[in-house]
C-alpha cells in the first residue's frame, strides 16, 4: 500500500461520510406479534401514504402463506415471529450509564479497532455531548450532494418526497413474493436508506450508512434501494466494523439495487454482528436478500467482508439483463466458535456478451461451518456470456468445516464458465517460518489471513479495507493456541 | 555467542539428538556435515526454538543467556536467523510486506518505531541488488511458484535484511544451480563479520568450496562424532560418511 496506516487514520478523521444521517428517536415500542393491525400500524407511525399501506399488507398476506427456508446448511432453533416486536423504537441514551458500565471486552474490541470514546458512548447508548464540529461537516455534505442532484435520505423519507422513484422501482429487484424473509422484510420494513444518483453523474463521494447502522433498533428490517440513473456512477459502503451487540435476534434486511444502462454501483459491506459468545450463546441471525439489476452496458460490484452473526444466510446478486452488462462477487466470509454462515451469489445472465466473476474466500476457525453456495445461470439468449468462479477455503484448526455448492445452469452453447476451488489449512509449518522472523502466532495468522484475503479486500475502498484488515485479525484471534 | 551444551531432543518420544555439544564464537564460520537423518535439520529446528521438539537434556546458550523459555520469535528478536531447506508459501503476502512485517516485529521487541518506510525501500533496494534479486520478485508472493533456487535466495535475501547475529542455512545449496550457488555464497560472505557467526548445514562439499568454514563437524545418529577443519569436509567428500559410521560405532 502507497501509504501508511497512521496517515489513512488521519485521511480517515476528515473523511465526510463519516457524519451521516441520523433518524429522529421514536419514543414507543409495539406489541408482540405480527398481524395486518400491525402491518397497518408501522405504516400510520411512518405516516406513510395509502399506496405503501397496501403494498406492506400484500406482502404480509403472501408472507402468511410461506414457509421458512430450509435448504440451506445451518442448523439454529427458528425464531418465533409472534414474540418479536415489529416496531421497537431505538434506545435513548441512558444519562446514568457511562462507560464504565459497559462489558469490558467490548471496550478492548472498541480500542483495538481506533474507535473514538464519542463512538463507543454512542454505541452503547450512553449519552453523548453534542460536537458541533459534525453538524457542520454534514451540512457540507448534504450541500455537496445537493449539488449534483443526489438524493441520499432514510427511505422513509423518500417515500414522502420521492414517492415517483420509490414506487417505480421498490420491489422490482426482489419482488415481495421472492422469498419468506424478502416477504416479510417489504411487510414490516423500518427504515433503510435511498440513493439515487442522476444521469451522468458520477458520486463524488463514497456513501454511507455508517452511523445509522450504529444506532440500536434501526437494523432489524432495513430496507435499501440504490438506483443509478444512466451512466452514473455510484460506491456505497455499509456497515460497520465496530460490533453492534444488538439485541434483536432477527435481522432480515433487503437491498436492491437498480444500474441502468451504462451506470456503474459498486456496493461494499462489512457486516459485524455480534456472532453469539465462545460458547455458541446468543448472537444474531443474520437473513438478507441483496440483488441488482444490469441493463445494457452496466455493472454491479459486491464486495462483502462477513465476520459476524450467528447464523448468516445471504446471497448478494446479479440480472445481468441488459447486453454487455457486468456483475461482480467479492466476498470474505469469516466464522469462529460456533458461528455458521451460508452465502454465495447467483450471477443471472440473460443478456449477450454478459461477464460476471465470483471470488469467494472462506475462513473457517473453532468449531465453525462455512458454506459458500453459488449459482451461475446463463439464460437461452445470452450468447457469449463468460463467468469465472474461484472459491477459496481456509480451515484453522481441526473442528471446523468449510463446504462449496455450486450451482451452474447454462442454456445457451456459446456460454464459457469456469470454477476453480482450493481448499488449505493454516499449517503450523507456516506459523513456524513466521515465529522464526519474528513475527508472533497472532500476527502470523493475521498476516496469512489476509494475504489470502487480498483479492477481495484489494476490492474495497481503501478507508474500508484498512479496518476490514483489523477486523479479520480480531475476529480470528485466539483461534489458534 | 552459541554454546551447546549436552543437548538431547526428542520428537515424539523419539530421541534424536543424543548429546550435541557445540561452541561457535562470533566471526566464526562452522559447516556441520553428516549423513540423511543424522539429526541436523532437528538441530537447526531446535536452536530456532521449533516447539514440536522437545529438549529432555542440555540447553542452548547464547550470549550467555539459556533460550529454553523463549519462543521462536524470541530468539528471532535475539538474533537467530535460520535459513530454511524447505520455505513455506505465504500466498497473497508479498515478499516486500513479509520483511517489513518482520523488521518491524523485531524493532518493537527492543521497543524501537517501525522503520520509516523511505529507509525500508532503501534497505530493501541495497540488500536486493546484493543478491542480485529482481524487483519483480519482490512483490510476488513469498515463495509462491518460486523455483527451488528462487526460494534460496529468497532466504538469503531476509537474512540480509534482518543482519543477524547467528545464521544457520540448513541445506541452503540444495536445489541451486552453480549460478546460484555462486550468489547465494557471495551474499552470505559479505554479510559475514567479525561480530556474527555461521552455521552451515550441508551435505556436500560442494558449498564450502565458496563459504569456507573454520570448522567442520561430523554429526552422526544424533552427536557429533567428528571434529576439524575445512580439510575434513574434503576428506568426507573422498571417502563418503561410512568410514565415519564404522569409526562411530567402534
Amino acid at each position: 500500500m502507497a501509504y501508511t496506516e497512521e496517515e489513512l487514520k488521519k485521511e480517515l478523521e476528515t473523511k465526510e461520510y463519516e457524519y451521516g444521517f441520523y433518524t429522529d428517536i421514536e419514543s414507543d415500542t409495539f406489541p408482540k406479534g405480527l398481524n395486518e393491525d400491525i402491518v397497518r400500524a408501522i405504516s400510520k407511525k411512518k405516516n406513510e401514504p395509502e399506496w405503501m399501506t397496501e403494498w406492506r399488507l400484500e406482502a404480509f398476506r403472501i408472507w402468511e402463506k410461506m414457509e421458512e427456508p430450509e435448504w440451506a446448511n445451518v442448523h439454529y432453533e427458528k425464531p418465533d415471529f409472534q414474540a418479536i416486536s415489529y416496531y421497537s423504537a431505538p434506545k435513548a441514551a441512558d444519562p446514568n450509564k457511562s462507560l464504565d458500565d459497559v462489558d469490558p471486552d467490548l471496550l478492548e474490541m472498541y480500542r483495538k479497532l481506533g474507535i473514538s470514546v464519542d463512538e463507543q458512548k454512542r454505541l452503547q447508548n450512553v449519552a453523548v455531548d453534542i460536537v458541533v464540529d459534525s453538524v457542520s461537516v454534514a451540512t457540507t455534505f448534504k450541500k455537496t450532494l445537493a449539488e449534483k442532484g443526489i438524493i441520499f435520505m432514510p427511505i422513509s423519507e423518500a417515500i414522502q418526497e420521492h414517492p415517483e422513484l420509490v414506487k417505480k422501482y421498490m420491489g422490482t429487484v426482489v419482488p415481495k413474493t421472492d422469498n419468506f424473509y424478502a416477504a416479510l422484510n417489504s411487510a414490516v420494513f423500518t427504515d433503510g436508506s435511498f440513493c439515487y444518483i442522476p444521469k451522468g453523474v458520477r458520486c463524488p463521494m463514497e456513501l454511507s450508512t455508517y452511523f445509522r447502522i450504529n444506532e440500536g433498533g434501526t437494523g432489524q428490517f432495513e430496507r435499501t434501494l440504490v438506483i443509478a440513473d444512466e451512466s452514473s456512477y455510484v460506491s456505497y459502503l455499509e456497515g460497520c466494523t465496530a460490533p453492534s451487540r444488538d439485541e434483536n435476534q432477527l435481522h432480515a434486511a433487503v437491498v436492491e439495487l437498480i444500474a441502468l444502462d451504462d451506470a456503474e454501483i459498486k456496493y461494499s459491506t462489512v457486516q459485524n454482528w455480534f456472532p453469539g459468545n465462545a460458547e455458541g450463546k446468543g448472537g444474531v441471525y443474520n437473513f438478507v436478500t441483496k440483488r441488482g439489476i444490469c441493463e445494457k452496458n452496466a455493472k454491479i460490484s459486491w464486495t462483502q467482508v462477513e465476520t459476524g452473526s450467528a447464523v448468516t444466510w445471504k446471497y448478494p446478486s446479479c440480472i445481468l439483463k441488459g447486453n454487455n452488462s457486468v456483475g461482480e462477487f467479492y466476498s470474505i466470509a469469516v466464522t469462529n466458535n460456533f458461528q455458521q454462515a451460508d452465502t454465495g451469489t447467483k450471477m443471472i445472465h440473460l443478456g449477450k456478451n454478459t461477464r460476471s466473476t465470483i471470488i469467494s474466500k472462506g475462513i473457517s476457525a473453532g468449531k465453525s461451518q462455512n458454506s459458500y453456495r453459488g449459482l451461475v445461470q446463463i439464460g437461452s439468449r445470452a450468447a457469449n456470456a463468460r463467468n469465472f468462479s474461484q472459491c477459496d477455503s481456509l480451515l484453522m484448526g481441526n473442528e471446523c468445516g468449510a463446504h462449496t455448492f455450486p450451482y451452474i445452469e447454462a442454456k445457451n452453447k456459446s456460454a464459457q464458465i469456469e470454477h476453480e476451488a482450493t481448499t488449505s489449512k493454516i499449517g503450523e509449518d507456516q506459523i513456524f517460518y513466521c515465529n522464526q522472523r519474528g513475527i508472533d502466532t497472532e500476527k502470523a495468522i493475521a498476516l496469512i489471513v489476509n494475504g489470502f484475503s487480498k483479492e477481495v479486500l484489494n476490492k474495497l475502498p481503501m478507508e474500508f479495507a484498512v479496518e476490514a484488515q483489523k477486523l479479520l485479525e480480531i475476529s480470528l484471534e485466539g483461534s489458534v493456541g | 555467542m552459541l554454546k551447546i551444551n549436552d543437548l538431547h531432543a526428542s520428537v515424539e518420544e523419539k530421541e534424536i539428538l543424543k548429546g550435541i555439544n557445540l561452541e561457535v564464537n562470533a566471526g566464526e564460520v562452522h559447516a556441520i556435515m553428516g549423513p540423511n537423518g543424522s539429526g541436523k535439520s532437528t538441530l537447526a529446528a531446535v536452536i530456532a526454538g521449533k516447539e514440536e521438539f522437545e529438549v529432555t537434556k542440555g540447553n542452548v546458550v547464547l550470549d550467555g543467556e539459556d533460550l529454553e523459555d523463549d519462543a521462536p520469535e524470541d530468539r528471532a528478536h535475539k538474533g537467530v536467523f535460520l535459513s530454511f531447506q524447505y520455505p513455506v508459501e505465504i500466498p497473497g503476502v508479498s515478499v516486500t510486506n513479509f520483511m517489513k512485517t518482520a523488521i518491524n516485529e523485531s524493532r518493537k521487541a527492543k521497543g524501537l518505531e517501525d522503520m520509516p518506510a523511505n529507509q525500508m525501500l532503501k534497505l530493501i533496494r541495497e540488500k536486493a541488488e546484493l543478491l542480485e534479486i529482481d524487483r519483480k520478485f519482490l512483490s510476488r508472493s513469498l515463495n509462491e511458484g518460486f523455483s527451488g533456487g528462487e526460494k534460496k535466495r529468497n532466504e538469503i535475501f531476509q537474512m540480509a535484511m534482518l543482519e543477524p547475529k547467528l545464521a544457520i542455512l540448513d541445506e541452503t545449496d540444495s536445489g541451486l544451480d552453480i549460478d546460484a550457488l555462486r550468489i547465494v555464497a557471495n551474499g552470505v560472505n559479505k554479510l559475514k563479520s567479525k561480530d556474527n557467526a555461521v552455521i552451515v548445514i550441508t551435505h556436500y562439499q560442494r558449498l564450502l568450496e565458496y563459504i569456507v568454514p573454520d570448522f567442520v563437524h561430523v554429526l552422526h545418529n544424533g552427536k557429533i562424532v567428528k571434529s576439524g577443519g575445512k580439510e575434513l569436509a574434503l576428506e568426507l567428500e573422498a571417502k563418503g560418511y561410512d568410514w565415519i559410521k564404522q569409526e562411530a560405532t567402534v
